[in-house]
Formats: structure tokens, sequence, C-alpha cells
């Protein structure tokens, strides 16, 4: 599936005035908490289903290399959200959908989570 | 006759989507750019054997005709001269065989311009004048086509020099053992800024031709520690990176308050973030754990009162090196 395709499956709007339509989603993942965004992807270009809407959500997408960000619930991001993924050439989505009608739509259509089950031990930090 | 610069061409959006960098640089180079000057001319009065001369001996098909006093007054082609090497009237004076509605075009207009007038008009050369009129060279398509590709060239070059002189920085200075260290001053609570450091030395790495993966990595790391600077510092802090072929090393080091617990502090879930922090997405307790996740050593050191350190290493492996690695390491392994 690519950009364009997303939109069209989650009734999405564009928030940045331009992008590049054409690129490749891989995958998905559904969070409002970045760190667990950071800590489940290990692939990139997937799209980041989320709940928020501060800047740090593009930083976030940014820095796992994702193809696009859904902003659910029909949230209306600040301008600085909408610069930064304008700057990063991140496409930023709006849909009126919630969260869990959003990743069931894109489930739906075949895309595979980018999440990885994580065990208790995989938590565990270098001693 | 005397055709004075367009204004600049305006440009829809729809447009501008739509625009190949080929056609892009026809907006941007100007004519005289691209024009052969100093145009071969010939004037009203000669005849048609002494142009048939002229042609041969500059090897043109073409040329403006100009009047004693240097104005444009028409243009003649090879087709002029086979009608009238047909007629075998090659004693006639130019002025009977030129066309006389001349097409010129302004050497400061883009080329945009000319190629419109190519496509439209069906000429074969197009005389260039400044803003006098006076004959300043001459533009065929195929003088486009030459300023076009060597434009292109040259964008491309610049691109390339960048990153050549990016990844070769390391095997141009020569030392025992070079490092580009980067350092960033984080503020407290600047919420807005975060995240701009991380995004810089992951551009940094790119540049210097590091892996993607390696500048995820690099970069999830160094957000994750940069976040920690902005929540829980009382006076920010300063990150630093020191960037060598073989390892980057991070440092991410405050002056306070540092933390009471440390063990607690690496367990998965702890934090003592806000519920204003976490509403930010951020305060989850799983920082230090990915930190610790995307590099290979880790260290964290803090006295309560005084501040923390927070040391992280990834290692490169010989194919991963950046820049060209090192020339004298790769000669003895």
């Amino acid at each position: 599936m690519n950009v364009g395709e997303l939109l069209k499956a989650i009734d999405g709007k564009l928030l940045i005035p331009d992008a590049d339509l054409s690129r490749q989603v891989k995958g998905g993942c559904g969070a409002d908490l970045m760190s667990d965004v950071l800590a489940s992807i290990q692939q990139p270009d997937g799209v980041l289903v989320t709940g928020l809407c501060n800047p740090q959500v593009v930083r976030t997408a940014a820095m796992a290399d994702m193809a696009a960000i859904v902003l659910v619930r029909g949230k209306k991001p600040p301008a600085e959200t909408i610069d930064l993924a304008a700057n990063e050439g991140l496409p930023l989505i709006s849909t009126p959908f919630g969260m869990f009608d959003i990743c069931g739509k894109l489930y739906q259509t075949g895309m595979l989570s980018l999440e990885k089950p994580v065990s208790e031990d995989d938590y565990a930090c270098n001693e | 006759m005397e055709p004075k610069p367009s204004p600049n061409p305006k440009v829809s959006d729809k447009v501008a989507e739509a625009i190949t960098p080929a056609e892009e640089l026809s907006y941007e180079l100007r004519i005289e750019e691209v024009m052969s000057p100093n145009a071969q001319c010939v004037s009203p009065d000669m005849t048609m054997g002494d142009v048939l001369e002229v042609f041969r001996q500059h090897r043109i098909s073409g040329s403006p005709v100009l009047s004693p006093d240097g104005k444009l007054v028409g243009v003649l082609s090879i087709e002029d001269l086979i009608r009238a090497l047909r007629a075998s009237d090659l004693d006639a004076d130019v002025q009977k065989y030129m066309t006389v509605d001349v097409i010129a075009v302004n050497g400061k207009d883009p080329v945009i311009e000319a190629l419109k007038k190519f496509v439209n008009k069906s000429v074969g050369r197009l005389p260039v004048v400044d803003n006098d009129g006076k004959v300043i060279g001459i533009l065929t398509k195929g003088d486009i086509t030459r300023g076009l590709l060597k434009a292109l060239q040259r964008d491309y070059q610049a691109e390339e020099i960048r990153r050549y002189r990016a990844r070769h920085l390391f095997e141009d200075i020569v030392s025992d053992r070079t490092g580009l260290i980067l350092r960033y001053n984080i503020h407290a609570r600047d919420f807005t800024h975060g995240g701009a450091a991380s995004s810089n030395i992951k551009r940094a790495l790119l540049r210097l031709g590091a892996s993607p993966a390696i500048a995820r990595r690099v970069g999830i790391a160094v957000y994750e520690a940069e976040i920690n600077l902005i929540i829980h510092t009382t006076n920010g802090g300063v990150i630093r990176v020191d960037i060598e072929p073989h390892q980057i090393s991070i440092d991410a080091i405050d002056d306070g308050p540092g933390i009471k617990d440390v063990g607690q502090a690496l367990k998965p879930g702890f934090s003592t973030a806000s519920e204003e922090i976490r509403e930010i997405g951020f305060g989850a307790g799983m920082g230090l754990v990915n930190i610790s996740r995307c590099v290979d050593e880790m260290k964290l050191e803090s006295v309560w009162g005084k501040g923390t350190r927070l040391r992280m290493k990834i290692f490169l492996k010989q194919d991963e090196e950046l820049g060209e690695g090192y020339p004298a390491n790769r000669e003895n392994s």
C-alpha cells in the first residue's frame, strides 16, 4: 500500500501541503506512548497511528523512519506539528475515525503489524 | 524587433508539481548563458555567393543580417541559400532572399521563452539581442540542449561533492585517531525543540555514510536521552557525540538533580515523570530500556544532588565503518 491508497482506505485528509503519495507503507503501529513506538519498531516505512498530536509525534516517526502518521478522532494538531511534518517530508494525515477503527480497517486491507511482541525478558537491561 | 525581457513567468502550484528538473532549469537559465555568442553576421548587400562562402567557412547554416549601422534587419538560412542556388541566382543580394520578419529573443529572458518560440514558429535559429536591439549572439535548439545538460551536470556535481567530502572526511584528515565531535545544548522543559538535536545527529551520520539502520539506532538512543534531559534536569544538559569511523560514542551530561536509585531507574516501567509529561507521550519508564536496546554499551552514572552522566556506545562492524574507515586498518586486516 502507498500513502495515496492509505489516505483512501481511512478517509484521511492530508494536513501538509505536499507529500510523496507514492511512498510505500510496509506496516503499521498504533500507540500513544512514544517510547512504546520507539521500543517496538524495528523496521522502517511503517504508519504510526496515534491520538497524540504534539510535535514529538513527528520527531518519533522521523526517528523511526516511518512513512506516514495518522492522527485519529479528527484531531487538529498545532501548527508546530504540521510545520515539522512538512519540514521532514512526513505525510501527516487526519481521520475522523478512532484508533480501534483505523487499526481494524488497515488490518483488513492486509497491512501487517510492525509492533514486535515484547516478552518480559526483552525488558531486561544489560546489568 | 527589440524584445524587452518578459516579466518572470508565473508558475501555478499545479504546474510546478509536474515540472521536471530540466524544465525547471529552462526557467532559471537565461538565454545569454546558453547561446553561441559572437554570431557570424552577414550584411544585406552581400551577394548570395559570398554568403555561401561564409557559411562554408564557418560551418554554419544560418545567420542574422545586420545593416551597416548594426541593426538587425533579417535572417538568412541555408534554405534561402538553396533557393538561390536552384535559381542560379548567386549574384543576387542577400536582401532579396532573407527573411525580414525576424523573430528575435532577448538575452535576459529565460530559456523557456526561446523554447516556446521554437515550438510555435518552426524556425531553426533565433538571433539574440540585448535591450537596445543589438545582436549579441545566436541560439539553436542544440545550444539549448547543451546548455541544459551542462547545468544539470553542474547541479548534480555540487551535491555529489558535498556527499563525497563528508564521506572522505576521515580519510582526508590524517591523525592517529580522528573523531568528529558534535555538541548540543538541551534546555530543560523545552518540549517544542525536543528531538531537534537527535534529528541533526541522524542527518550528520547519514551524510557521513552511515547505514540507515545505524542512523536509526543512534537517532532513537539520542532522542530518548534528549527527552530525559528535557524532562528531568534542573538546568538542561549537553549531548556530546563523538563520531569515529569504527564507533559512535554519545554522552548525555547534566548537573542535576541526579538519580536517587540508579538500579531502580533502569527498571522497565519505572518513572518519576509527572502526569503532564505522560500526556505528551513520554514518561512511561521505557526510555533507558529503549536506549540500552539500541546501543552496544550503556553506562549510567549519577550522584544525587550533583548530576547524571549517561554514556552510550555503538560499535560499527568493518563493513559499516563511516567514511572510508581507516585505510590503515583495511590494509592490516
